[in-house]
């Protein structure tokens, strides 16, 4: 056991922790915050994606002793002090870009980082962007959607959808 | 219960309206089984087989029990159960036998996960080693070993399968139609090819996971990530030999399901180690791992089809022969061999038919239902078969479609009559045909091939399913109003992300004449609260329980009526209502609210009449029928949802890499309740069904090993695997028995998208693939003209997924 001492979203965490947890069992098992999805235990689906001083990680694959004095965001965080949604997230609601929402907070917090890291976007960008995250349900189309919407990018022709014949 | 509404009077049925689920999801909040923790809570562990076929001489858990922290430790052979969905062939554990890689023998319940994993490790079994039959055509011949050299003995489902004893067949269904024999010597072609698939993943983003409580006095409550509550309730107590009433199932939100958590899985497991443990709940989620060997995939296919043309490219008969592989257990594949069997030519006519399709027991893990329920497997072979017999007779492969398919007047294999209002697969097929800008290439696509030195390929294919279930399906929605005048319905579908109560809640709300914000579709599941419903299966939810849902509006409104009648003191005859109140057509102004009545209506004296507003609505499957064991004639569809895709695909002719330029697919849905739930289906369905096309499947080695378990050696598409541009497209012929006009379009995108691309392929290169997944090494082995190589159980595993295509530009460069 170690003492590690965090922050996550904004709060202020001391815990004792087992040298061999996954800081994604210790958000989920250890802190309660089950917003962070766990899809394979293994690096690969990106569905336990969340922020670590600034960045995102698999948290499947960071030891929680790793994020001590890290400070993390998770989906829980995510949602303004009245619990309204963000840009993203609405843009999400917008689009059904959400079927299952396994996939969700992950897919949010990888979008999250690539409208850091590129304001703008383009729609290759967006579909490199999210590469890292599986999601099953929705063949990605609604979420690049999303992506393209919350940043002003989606063409009108793209906005109807649905084309009846 | 088509209500002949023109569309722009509906106000909420056809309109965009925000999912019912999307602000829980989107914050994390919603509670899935595996966010949960229930007072006193064990964690469980699985041992499972590491052979495919093997003799279980002894099991020594000495060691196990000693563990600190170990509650409980079960092996086979205290286990005297034996579950299944329609042959009861399944034990919780394996009994002296395994029947296949990663199957159960041994399992822990522990104080912690990592206690019983260690538990788990220390469990020794002695196994004798026996041969393994994994090749479903190796399993029917004289000499093979039976997986169930029992299943005479086994009680199955009568009325609508076939077991053989002494064979591994668990089923055989046949379907006659017709002289096809002469038929056949009157044609001027015939074409006999075969067609197979490889077994695959459903790979819900939430493995399974279940937690039960089994408390001593015989009262279950499992919380579990299953789609059909009331199944698995049935089979538990079944099972059990426990009466209904002790078993309490709850489903919260559950991240995925796909047909992979439509019946029973672990579920009998956990409870009997809660039962050992003295009642504690205990929990397993299921490792990714696990979810591909120790749960159910989907079925391995051999499809062999012959077909009589006519000279003017009519099939004038078809005899088809399908080998579905069931793996070790029998789950759901015996019902995807019946339901493929009637379905079995595809959305064509023919005149003169034969199916023999057989479910066969292998060594390897077992196959279930997945989307589609057999139809994207068959499809594939029927979709391929169309284009190969029109290249051999000389006719576009869209012509020879054209001349076949299923129209107003024609007859199913089954014998059941299509009518106008069944739908149209020629519509799909031309709007298909016009969104790919089928049969040349535009001035840009031309350009594209000049610079990429790519070929392009255009193909089509189409589809039909109608749902898989017994012919007396039934369910039933409540509908309760509250204090203020919102109401909430109570329903056993789930929502497994599928968009179902979205648009419940607008046709309750359209019914109601109520705005959709006034309508609740309650989540979390509980077979002790919510009415009956069979299974969430077959795309039989939207049909189905839309139409309870409106009935369950209409017993509503009819009783606050008769509240209003009261109350106001006139004929009901002269009532209206709005989202507010009911009143009195010619005195407008004298109404009483529902708010009013909501949960009874007082006179100012106090005197309360009424009570609280209830509406219940059931319903059943109207005019279907089992069908004749010999012919496979008679009744058995619900609905048919036809369809179509139509791709355009670049080939590299010499390396046989591909990209998929555009996938235009078109349904007809019969009315569109919420289009954006529409459009999520089919994108996220025509994925679905392009993983399989391009890479998923099972590798065994030849001691039935399954090699590549894992997301690393499976791959699923990713973002980068989508189509350049992607069009979807719906038609809209009224289902006469569908709530507003509409059928189910769930499993439907997944269908035909394999032979699609295939087609393409062929198209562009001559290639003449018969085997799927199409990854780039087949590709170019067909091109080669070599021959395919199995190498689904093989000696050296090799293969790959389609690598990321290059995205070139967004589609307006393409111009397509
Ligand atoms: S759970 Fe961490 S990447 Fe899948
Ligand atoms: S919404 Fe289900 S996995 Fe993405």
């Amino acid at each position: 056991m170690r003492k590690i001492r965090l922050r996550i979203n904004g709060d202020l965490y001391e815990r004792d922790v087992r040298e061999s947890k996954t800081l994604l069992h210790f958000l989920r098992e250890d802190v309660g915050l089950t917003g962070t999805k766990e899809g394979c235990g293994a690096g690969e689906c990106g569905a336990c994606t969340v922020f670590m001083n600034g960045e995102t990680v698999n948290s499947c694959l960071v030891l929680a002793v790793e994020a001590d004095g890290a400070d993390l965001q998770t989906i829980e965080g995510e949602t303004a002090e009245d619990g309204s949604l963000s840009a993203v997230q609405q843009a999400f609601a917008r689009h059904h870009a959400v079927q299952c929402g396994f996939c969700t907070p992950g897919m949010i917090m990888t979008v999250k980082d690539l409208l850091q890291r590129k304001p703008k976007p383009t729609r290759e960008e967006v579909i490199h962007g999210i590469e890292s995250n599986f999601c099953r349900c929705t063949g990605y189309q609604q979420i690049v959607e999303a992506v393209l919407d919350v940043t002003g990018q989606l063409p009108d022709s793209e906005k109807e959808g649905l084309k009846y014949v | 219960m088509y209500e002949t509404i023109p569309a722009d009077e509906l106000k909420t049925v056809g309109r965009k309206s925000p999912r019912v689920d999307a602000y829980e999801k989107l914050t994390g909040h919603a509670p899935y089984v595996s966010d949960m923790v229930v007072s006193g809570m064990l964690y469980a562990a699985v041992k499972q087989s590491p052979h495919a076929r093997a003799r279980i001489r002894s099991i020594d858990t000495s060691r196990a029990r000693e563990l600190p922290g170990v509650r409980a430790v079960v092996t086979g052979a205290e286990l005297d159960y034996r579950v299944g969905l329609y042959v009861v062939d399944k034990g919780i554990l394996a009994r002296d036998e395994v029947r296949h890689f990663g199957e159960a023998v041994a399992a822990v319940a522990a104080d912690t996960l990592m206690i019983a994993q260690q538990a788990v490790r220390l469990i020794e079994v002695d196994y004798e080693l026996l041969d393994p039959v994994l090749h479903p055509l190796k399993a029917l011949e004289k000499d093979a070993p039976l997986v169930h050299p029992r299943l005479g003995d086994y009680s199955y489902m009568e009325a609508a399968f076939t077991p053989v004893p002494g064979t591994n067949i668990a089923n055989h269904t046949k379907i006659r139609k017709g002289d096809v024999e002469k038929a056949f010597a009157e044609a001027e072609w015939i074409i006999e090819r075969q067609y197979t698939n490889p077994s695959v993943q459903h790979v819900p983003m939430e493995t399974h996971v279940a937690i039960v409580r089994w408390q001593p006095n015989d009262e279950v409550t499992i919380w579990s990530s299953a789609q059909s509550p009331f199944t698995l309730r049935n089979l538990f107590c079944t099972a059990m030999k426990l009466p209904h009433r002790n078993v309490r199932v709850i489903v919260p939100y559950v991240g995925g399901g796909f047909g992979g958590k439509a019946g029973i899985g672990i579920e009998p497991l956990v409870a009997v180690l809660s039962r050992l443990s003295g009642g504690r709940a205990v929990k397993l989620t299921a490792s990714r791992e696990q979810e591909f060997s120790l749960l159910p995939c989907r079925s391995q296919l051999t499809y062999r089809i012959k077909t009589g043309v006519s000279a003017d490219g009519r099939i004038t008969g078809q005899h088809m022969t399908m080998y579905w592989d069931s793996g070790a257990y029998a789950d759901y594949a015996v019902n995807v061999t019946r339901a493929s069997a009637y379905s079995a030519a595809g959305p064509y006519e023919i005149p003169n038919a034969w199916v023999d399709a057989y479910t066969i027991y292998t060594n390897k893990p077992f196959g279930t239902a997945y989307r589609g329920f057999g139809h994207v497997e068959f499809h594939w072979g029927i979709e391929r078969h169309m284009d190969l017999v029109a290249k051999v007779i000389g006719m576009d492969p869209v012509e020879f479609r054209r001349r076949n398919t299923l129209k107003a007047g024609c007859r199913s294999l089954t014998g059941e009559l299509i009518r106008e209002n069944t739908g149209s697969v020629d519509k799909c097929l031309d709007a298909v045909c016009a969104s790919i800008n089928y049969g040349s290439l535009t001035k840009q696509e031309k350009e594209r091939q000049k610079r990429t030195g790519m070929k392009i390929g255009k193909g089509v294919a189409c589809f039909h399913k109608a749902p898989a279930m017994p012919p007396f399906t039934a369910t039933a929605v409540i509908l309760k109003m509250n204090e203020d005048g919102t109401v909430t319905a109570n329903l056993a579908l789930t929502d497994y992300g599928q968009g179902s109560y979205t648009a419940i809640g607008q046709i309750i709300a359209e019914r109601l004449g109520f705005a959709v914000e006034k309508v609740k579709v309650a989540f979390d599941c509980d077979t002790d609260r919510e009415p009956y419903d069979w299974q969430t299966v077959a795309s039989k939810g939207l049909i189905l329980s839309g139409n309870a849902a409106i009935l369950a509006a209409e017993d509503l409104l009819a009783r606050a009526y008769d509240v209003a009648s009261q109350a106001l003191r006139c004929n009901q005859i002269d009532l209206a209502h709005d989202g507010e109140k009911i009143y009195v057509k010619h005195h407008p102004e004298s109404a009483v609210t529902f708010r009013q009545m909501a949960v009874g209506f007082a006179y100012p004296n106090g005197n309360g009449i009424g009570g609280p507003l209830i509406g219940v609505g059931r319903y059943i499957a109207q005019g279907l029928s089992h069908l004749d064991k010999a012919t496979g004639q008679g009744n058995p569809a619900l609905d048919w949802t036809y369809g179509a895709h139509g791709m355009i695909v670049e080939v590299n002719e010499k390396t046989g890499e591909y990209n998929i330029l555009k996938v235009g697919s078109a349904f007809d849905v019969g009315k569109v309740v919420n289009p954006d739930s529409v459009r999520g289906q089919a994108i996220g369905g025509m994925m679905q069904g392009l993983g399989t096309a391009v890479c998923e499947g099972y590798i065994y080695d030849e001691a039935g090993h399954l090699l590549n378990p894992s997301f690393t050696d499976n791959k699923i598409p990713t973002s980068v695997d989508m189509p350049l541009e992607i069009e979807c497209m719906v038609v809209e012929t009224a289902q006469i028995d569908g709530p507003y006009g509409a059928r189910g379009v769930g499993e439907h995108p997944m269908i035909g998208v394999a032979a699609a691309l295939g087609n393409c392929l062929q198209q562009a290169t001559e290639a003449e693939i018969t085997h799927m997944p199409m990854r780039f090494e087949d590709v170019w082995r067909a091109i080669q003209k070599r021959e395919p190589v199995d190498n689904w159980i093989t000696k050296s595993p090799y293969g790959s997924c389609k690598s990321s295509p290059q995205v070139q530009g967004h589609h307006p460069e393409l111009g397509c």
